[in-house]
């Protein structure tokens, strides 16, 4: 009974201490509180500033209350190159009634990005759905998709998706892991399985041109690097000169339309029109929507077709997309 | 009935005989090869390879997930059977613990190998995502391979007491060693009770992490879109599959050691019946398992599945498909129902038989998924249309078995393989139910 009885005054002594820190500590923070609400500016009254809000009210705040805050510097034009180019979202739009395998994009993609492996950026797949159903050339790129399986699997965020709609990779960071390449549904990515051989002189003289010394993610990762993944990058570097990506002008049939969707326009190099019109008249659509993926470029079917589908078979290798030097 | 002499005599470790002389050169003649082999990798990059931009993970994945699954192993007998204190576990547990911790650890020096930029490793931390399966697979390996430890090393600490005096005067320096980790054990109550409510605590603790792991393992393979990996079943398939695997392994091993330690005293035809049926268990859940993923699509599969399921069936891969099918799967079953069948060499054969339907099925299940994608394989070359590893892989994957296999036999050179102290209490208490009833 006596040990019961102390241990319940030192619990009630606990709590009433407990308790009693509680109200001293919420007593202050409520004066403070109040000391505010109730603040009579002091001095003079007359010292007051009139300042419009972000929702176009005028008030009337106490001058003393007005601190001067430094602007930021230029926050939405700078560069950065995990964040992209402001206010742009790049869409590609592919016309696959005009593709007739001349295979031009496919090769001044290999030269501009001194792609040395076995498996080209740009692919012009020989597609027939069904036995039925008409064969049509069909150039990929990477897809771009606004819900990128590759990025979401990264586990070092060495590939990941730009505001202006580019994925892109950081090859200076990724451990070469190649999970990317197993999510990616549209098989787009490269692997660089031994050093690339890219040539001392076309790699100098690349840098010179462009006046970067290590691989860069905004520009296809130009040097490849062993053991990275490399893929279709949209050529931002050319975009940021206000050139087309190199796929775009290199097609001598216009296939591909390059532009920035909110601005509602695509342009071949030829002919500039308006994206959604576009999309509208010739059906665009995308490629494995039912994945969700959002890819980023549109295709229009091979309908009305102004080339033959034979006259691509000449160039159609069906185990080589890249050249080789002798 | 043996005395506790004649017991720790018996189950103390011995030195290698002449046969275990030659197994462990053989082991690291394989693990030589395989380090070259993986130097080489290292200069030239994974072009020694056979992976290719569209078989892009071979066997140093597929043999990543029969690591993992093997040492689920240790999750199923020792915490499973000792939390549902099956009596008859006690001369198997170590070999369960030793055969999971030397998986795990070789699973994690497996998933390496495969890193084309191994120099770059810290980036998994420094850069770590946490939506992306391996950075959970970088977080769930390192906690199994700690709790497979403690699960090994604390109910060891006894033994190595007794193995700390038994050496004492024999060899004072091995018996120092010996005494270093037994952390002053002296077996007083409160010891007793600090070191069973541990074992009790890991025992529990390894279930989650033990389903999380081989979860995660899955997962990896299911959060793509290709087909014949994005499916919900993976996670209770890979599950069972692990449980498949780990008995399988345990038996083959437990064989090996029973004949080369002469230890038939101590692991009877009692145990080989048990595990028998534990293993008969695991393959009927696998092949429940294995129906729901093969069979059950093929009713409305895509044409992309359907695709799959014909080579799986009946093209390229259909004989090793059917092998682990039937090899892996439906011999055991049957052989194992038989009574005759849970004699220990029909067992051991059967053992050897699920193992390798167990290493084959990762490659089943990594391989032909990858040359299957959305768009046709085209423009690249001929040889990229197929995989099948090459020098490089089979001597790298080859080293890293005979490393987890030398783990395991340098392991028993130096612990008991059987717990001494749990075996001779079991013992006394025997004699001592005797006494009683009679």
């Amino acid at each position: 009974m006596e040990s019961n009885n102390k241990s319940s005054r030192r619990k009630f002594l606990d709590k009433g201490l407990k308790l009693g820190i509680v109200t001293a500590i919420s007593g202050i923070g409520l004066s403070k509180i109040a000391s505010k609400l109730n603040a009579k500016p002091d001095g003079d009254s007359h010292d007051k500033m009139e300042l419009m809000t972000t929702d176009g009210t005028l008030i009337q705040v106490d001058s003393s209350e007005v601190m001067e805050m430094e602007h930021s510097s230029g926050h939405d034009k700078k560069y950065n190159v995990r964040e992209g180019l402001p206010n742009r979202k790049f869409v590609m739009v592919v016309d696959l009634a005009k593709c007739k395998n001349a295979l031009s994009c496919q090769s001044a993609c290999n030269k501009h990005h001194y792609i040395t492996g076995d498996n080209a950026w740009v692919k012009i797949y020989k597609m027939q759905e069904s036995k039925d159903t008409a064969p049509y050339w069909m150039p990929t790129t990477c897809q771009h998709c606004d819900q990128p399986a590759c990025v979401t699997v990264c586990p070092v965020d060495a590939t990941f998706k730009r505001r202006d709609g580019l994925v892109l990779i950081d090859n200076t960071r990724c451990i070469g892991c190649r999970f990317c390449m197993a999510a990616c549904p549209y098989s787009t990515r490269v692997f660089n399985w031994s050093e690339p051989d890219q040539g001392e002189i076309t790699l100098n003289m690349d840098m010179e041109q462009h006046g970067h010394m290590a691989s860069s993610p905004d520009h296809g990762g130009v040097p490849s690097v062993k053991g990275t993944v490399d893929k279709c990058d949209f050529c931002p570097h050319a975009v940021d000169n206000g050139e087309l990506p190199h796929c775009v002008t290199a097609c001598p049939n216009g296939v591909f339309y390059f532009g920035n969707k909110y601005e509602d326009t695509v342009t071949n190099g030829d002919e500039t029109l308006r994206l959604g019109k576009l999309l509208e008249d010739k059906a665009g659509y995308r490629l494995l929507e039912s994945l969700g993926t959002e890819p980023s470029v549109y295709y229009l079917p091979p309908t009305d077709r102004l080339v033959d589908f034979e006259d691509g078979l000449e160039n159609f290798t069906e185990f080589q997309s890249v050249e080789k030097p002798e | 009935m043996k005395t506790k002499e004649q017991i720790i005599n018996d189950l103390t470790p011995r030195k290698f005989n002449k046969l275990g002389v030659a197994w462990t050169t053989l082991l690291i003649i394989v693990i030589i090869a395989g380090i070259i082999a993986y130097i080489d990798q290292l200069i030239k990059g994974q072009i020694v390879t056979n992976m290719r931009d569209y078989a892009l993970w071979g066997i140093y994945i597929s043999n990543f997930v029969f690591f993992v699954a093997t040492s689920f192993v240790g999750t199923v007998i020792v915490a499973f059977l000792r939390l549902t204190h099956k009596e008859w576990r006690t001369p198997l547990v170590r070999i369960a613990e030793v055969i999971s911790l030397a998986c795990i650890i070789m699973a994690g020096i497996t998933i390496m190998i495969d890193m084309a930029r191994p120099d770059r490793l810290l980036n998994l931390f420094i850069h770590a995502r946490l939506q992306s399966p391996i950075t959970w697979d970088v977080i769930i390996i390192p906690t199994y391979i700690v709790l497979s430890f403690l699960l090994l090393y604390f109910p060891l600490i006894p033994d190595l007491a007794i193995l700390k005096n038994y050496y004492k005067k024999t060899k004072p320096k091995l018996s120092k060693w010996y005494g270093t980790f037994s952390l002053n054990w002296t077996g007083s109550t409160a010891q007793k009770a600090i070191q069973s409510k541990s074992i009790k605590i890991i025992a529990y603790l390894i279930i989650p992490v033990g389903f999380i792991l081989q979860t995660v393992d899955a997962w990896l393979f299911s959060t793509t879109y290709r087909i014949g990996w994005s499916s919900t079943n993976m996670g209770a398939y890979f599950i069972s599959g692990a449980f498949v695997a780990g008995v399988g392994a345990l038996i083959a091993v437990v064989y090996i050691i029973r004949k080369s330690y002469k230890l038939e005293d101590y692991i009877t035809d009692m145990h080989f019946d048990k595990m028998g049926r534990l293993l008969v268990l695991a393959c009927l859940i696998y092949l429940y398992f294995n129906i729901n993923e093969y069979l059950i699509p093929a009713f409305t599969a895509s044409v992309e599945e359907e695709a799959h399921l014909n080579l799986l069936f009946f093209g390229q891969y259909a004989p090793l498909f059917w092998f682990v099918i039937i090899g892996g799967l439906i011999i055991p079953i049957v052989v194992l129902m038989f009574k005759k069948g849970r004699k220990p060499l029909p067992m051991f054969i059967i053992a050897i038989l699920v193992v390798l339907g167990s290493w084959w099925k990762r490659y089943i299940i990594v391989t032909p998924t990858l040359l299957h994608p959305f768009l046709p394989i085209q423009g690249v070359p001929e040889s990229w249309h197929h995989y099948f590893p090459s020098i490089h892989e089979w001597l790298i994957t080859g080293a890293t078995l005979a490393m987890a296999l030398l783990i395991i036999t340098l392991l028993f050179r130096y612990l008991p393989i059987i717990p001494i102290q749990r075996t001779t209490d079991e013992h006394k208490l025997l004699r001592t139910n005797k006494i009683t009833e009679s």
